[in-house]
């Protein structure tokens, strides 16, 4: 009786007005704003995937594509498709930014969660993310005309455009991702944690070491991750600081090239439907399934945070 | 309350008219200037204009023209001051590459590509299979200079220095080899500054300097553009770069180049590509789709002619017939 009068009142009150019409196109629009997502990712799978894909029938060898470093693209004699060199170049500036950033942001992260208090803390926050906010083109410029002649200045190196160069470059890029992203996992560790902590008499050092800092261990890895994936994805600031040069590394100071950058400066050029315009877009299957990859398992570890 | 947001929505329709007859009006004055970036803005604003019925140049016929980035500069000019000549045609002058232009001339998207290498034989295959039929047009000719830092004692290089340092399998990787002290360069390393692999720049240094079927060696600085090329060889005492004469500065040295040994060593200049005595010049070109006609025509006229050719010179490039410019 008593749920059947509930059914009767609310179906009085939906009234088909102008509000309920606005109220049922927003919801709509909210739809296809959040289904679109799927929709664009797929598209974007199925458009690198449509493109590139044919390369592997044709000119495609799985020991020149992956054990050689001859990238040679448009060789009219003997064209050579390797990307070791590019990989391993992605590689070290990736591997060099993190090395700079992760103990950077993770002690800026746990600084402004733990210790900052009050005023410190949101001019920090704000700062931090207007830094994100800078266009990489703007660090790519800063890598170029004053970190090279610096780095030439200070090292004696011939040039200045290296893996140290774009390495620095991409961790100040990375950092503030990685620090927002590690101080949302610090908040999220419950207050009672560390009060239960102070109350057996814990140093503040002592609780954010040995209780905050375990319990949002995953949050940590994540943002981890999701910064490594902002530097393997980046582009124009490698572009313009790595030196743009096909070499197997053996010094911080030497010239690479990254798969971003090789895509981003020769993509422009080539004839569509070439056999270079198929091994670029090899590249980009690449390069999105490794991006795929590691969100996924920030993803999943993030997850696995929210079970405990 | 609906009274409320009517009286609004009425206001913003005011407001937005205000807007875009604003817009159209700032858009005639923008067509005068032909500016890469603009062109998509400006399609845009005449496609609103013309729904609107509000005015408009729709006798105005449009140019597309695209390509080299060797060329762009020019490219630019010449659009510019056609507008005097012809103020019916307006030209949209699009850089990215000798590549980019060629792969629009065979799909068919531009009127005009430049062209700072001449279109390969699959390219023109690919463009005839496509219905069009590329014609060629020699506009100027470009010096290709060696671009060495200024510190650099270096005063004359050779084909077959070059080709040792750029060439794969090239043995020179240090200045001392070429019996140079560099000062400011202390490991002595020769730092090589190319372009990237599908310029028309690189293509032709490939093509007239390492020789046919010879590729570059792996381990260059390759570069996106002529004028990063000069910038780093400026900022780097151990560099050596190469590219189009119009785009060297004070800040670089050129040496001059000889063939092979004997032959006379010739410094870069507009003089000597004119004169053909410098080694490396190319021809530059424009692509059309079939045999130039009506506006397409008389602009390519206008540019082989006197004032297109003076505006060429005056940007550092030699003419393809004897001009005098004032």
């Amino acid at each position: 009786m008593n749920s059947d009068k509930n059914i009767l009142v609310s179906q009085d009150l939906d009234v088909k007005d102008s509000a309920w019409y606005w109220d049922k196109f927003f919801q709509i629009l909210m739809f296809i704003s959040g289904v679109s997502a799927i929709f664009l990712i797929v598209s974007i799978f199925f458009f690198i995937t449509k493109e590139g894909f044919s390369f592997f029938f044709e000119s495609f060898s799985f020991r020149e594509f992956f054990l050689s470093s001859a990238w040679r693209p448009t060789s009219l004699s003997n064209p050579t498709h390797g990307i070791l060199a590019l990989a391993i170049g992605t590689a070290s500036v990736t591997g060099f930014a993190m090395l700079l950033a992760v103990p950077f942001s993770l002690c800026a992260a746990i600084f402004i969660s733990e210790f900052a208090s009050g005023r410190v803390r949101e001019i920090l926050k704000v700062l931090i993310e207007l830094l994100a906010a800078i266009p990489s083109v703007v660090w790519g410029f800063i890598g170029l005309s004053i970190m090279n002649p610096l780095i030439i200045d200070l090292f004696d190196v011939p040039v200045g455009l290296g893996i140290l160069n774009s390495g620095i470059i991409l961790g100040l890029m990375a950092a503030p991702i990685m620090t927002t992203i590690a101080e949302d996992a610090l908040k999220a560790v419950p207050d009672h944690y560390r009060e239960a902590a102070e109350a057996l008499g814990a140093t503040k050092w002592q609780v954010t070491f040995k209780v905050v800092l375990p319990a949002a261990k995953n949050g940590l890895v994540a943002a981890i991750l999701l910064g490594v994936g902002r530097g393997f994805g980046e582009t124009m600031a490698v572009l313009m600081t790595s030196g743009h040069s096909i070499n197997l590394p053996t010094s911080p100071f030497d010239s690479v090239r990254a798969l971003t950058a090789t895509i981003a400066a020769e993509l422009g050029e080539t004839a569509v439907g070439s056999e270079h315009y198929k091994a670029l877009f090899t590249l980009g299957i690449l390069l999105f399934l490794v991006t795929f990859a590691i969100n996924l398992i920030a993803d999943i570890v993030v997850k696995g945070n929210k079970r405990h | 309350m609906k009274k409320r947001t009517r009286i609004k929505l009425k206001r913003n329709v005011v407001f937005l008219s205000h807007r875009l007859y604003f817009l159209s009006q700032s858009d005639s004055t923008h067509l005068n200037v032909n500016r890469t970036g603009r062109k998509m803005g400006n399609r845009a604003l005449l496609a609103l204009v013309f729904l609107l019925g509000c005015g408009g140049n729709s006798d105005r016929e449009f140019i597309q023209n695209k390509g080299s980035d060797t060329l762009v500069n020019v490219a630019q000019a010449w659009a510019e001051n056609y507008v005097s000549v012809d103020s019916t045609v307006a030209v949209a002058v699009t850089g990215g590459g000798s590549g980019t232009g060629i792969s629009a001339m065979i799909n068919g998207t531009v009127d005009i590509a430049n062209s700072s290498r001449a279109m390969r034989g699959e390219e023109i295959e690919a463009a005839r299979a496509n219905g069009v039929d590329p014609i060629e047009h020699t506009v100027g000719f470009d010096a290709l200079a060696i671009f060495l830092h200024p510190d650099n004692p270096l005063r004359s290089i050779s084909f077959a220095q070059l080709g040792s340092i750029y060439g794969d399998g090239g043995n020179v990787d240090s200045w001392s080899q070429l019996g140079i002290e560099m000062p400011g360069c202390s490991s002595g390393e020769i730092v090589r500054v190319s372009r990237q692999n599908n310029s028309g720049t690189y293509a032709y240094f490939q093509e007239a300097v390492l020789g046919e079927g010879k590729d570059f060696g792996l381990g260059s600085r390759d570069m996106n553009g002529s004028s990063e090329v000069v910038d780093l060889v400026a900022s780097t005492p151990c560099g050596i770069g190469y590219s189009g004469l119009a785009y060297a500065t004070e800040e670089v040295f050129m040496p001059c180049v000889t063939v092979d040994e004997g032959s006379d060593c010739v410094f870069p200049s507009v003089e000597t590509a004119i004169d053909g005595s410098y080694p490396i010049s190319r021809p530059l070109f424009m692509y059309t789709a079939g045999q130039p006609e009506g506006q397409v025509g008389a602009y390519l006229d206008w540019i082989l002619g006197e004032m297109g050719q003076c505006i060429l010179f005056g940007k550092g490039y030699a003419p393809v017939t004897s001009v005098v410019c004032s």
